[in-house]
């Protein structure tokens, strides 16, 4: 089955680039635009089906390598099996 | 005394580092990241660049090469490791240094030279400076903003770990001197045993006043007296004198005298 892995500067930590996009979103005329950040986004396929132990994988690979907890936290989506975009799991 | 400088894909101050080694006296090693032991070695130099072209983080992905749970080893038996720039946020990454880099205020590169002030002298990279001596560096990066959370920091001030502060050409501190947007000016840090120091400035691109300044001598020459040092203590507690860590000591201790 196919997971997401989304990290994100913690809220306590300045993300520049966020802060330059809304203002750029701004600049172009989009108004009302608040607070904007910026985060990666780790499509990942895995040889598994069942939900829990997939999610636990992603857990674990987030902890270790795709996120540094001194400045990001994470989420993790499970996606539907298949081809297209699939649908948001229990994320 | 053997400095071992670890390099990764994508590093590109080892010879620099070497460079700087070597002017001191000190003999080196270019140690490739895939290697499994730094034997032999009696401090590592963590060198610059973009190692694995800074894929995910700066550092990420080098923490994980072969050499580095040698160098976790190293750095808990207390042995000098030295972070330069891209080896600062390698040793970050890793945890064996508090804290993270972020990208720096301003969302600039910055390659300039930058002064700093130097707060802690009992440090085997900061031993031949004064206190409060204003070390002028060159630096080049893009992600050297210093970054903890509050009781980090808290951490960090209590227990001496910031080694030298960005400052201004007469020591005084404020954002405008502040070349990267550090929390607390920190610009280098050492863990709280004292022999693991990370910065991003680098002071292997500083040894002439030809180019600018020769400050960043002072730091090799610092770990170069703190290795002889080392070195003859080991001699004085060892009860037998034909060790052979002891032998191999001794010439280059005084050639580096010189």
């Amino acid at each position: 089955m196919r997971g997401q892995v989304v990290v994100r500067l913690k809220q306590e930590v300045l993300d520049p680039q966020g802060v330059t996009i809304a203002k750029a979103l701004d600049n172009l005329g989009y108004e009302g635009v608040g607070s904007l950040r910026q985060g990666k986004v780790f499509d990942v396929e895995l040889a598994t089906s069942d939900p829990a132990v997939a999610r636990t994988a992603l857990e674990s690979m987030a902890k270790d390598l795709l996120a540094n907890p001194v400045i990001e936290d994470y989420e993790i989506h499970l996606l539907e099996d298949g081809s297209g975009n699939g649908e948001e799991g229990n994320g | 005394m053997r400095v071992g400088v670890v390099y990764y894909p994508g590093s590109n101050c080892e010879q620099d580092a070497v460079h700087a080694c070597h002017m001191v006296g000190l003999d080196t090693e270019l140690v490739w990241h895939k290697r499994e032991s730094v034997d032999g070695c009696d401090a590592i130099i963590l060198a610059g660049g973009f190692s694995y072209g800074d894929h995910l983080r700066c550092g990420a992905l080098a923490q994980f090469s072969p050499v580095m749970k040698q160098v976790e080893r190293f750095a808990a038996d207390g042995h000098p490791i030295l972070g330069i720039c891209n080896g600062f946020q390698i040793l970050v990454e890793m945890g064996l240094l508090p804290g993270a880099l972020l990208a720096n205020d301003g969302l600039k590169f910055r390659c300039q030279d930058t002064r700093m002030m130097v707060e802690r002298t009992d440090s085997p990279f900061t031993n031949a400076c004064a206190e409060g001596q204003i070390l002028c560096l060159n630096m080049a990066h893009y992600a050297g903003n210093y970054f903890a959370d509050e009781a980090t920091l808290a951490d960090i001030e209590a227990n001496a770990q910031v080694v030298m502060r960005f400052c201004g050409p007469n020591g005084e501190r404020g954002a405008e001197h502040n070349p990267n947007g550090s929390i607390n000016d920190i610009a280098a840090l050492r863990n709280p045993a004292g022999n693991v120091l990370g910065l991003m400035p680098h002071p292997e691109r500083t040894l002439t006043s030809e180019l600018g300044s020769a400050d960043g001598l002072l730091m090799f020459e610092s770990l170069r007296d703190a290795l002889t040092a080392s070195a003859s203590a080991e001699v004085a507690a060892s009860p037998e004198p034909a060790e052979a860590e002891a032998v191999e000591a001794e010439p280059v201790g005084t050639s580096a005298d010189v």
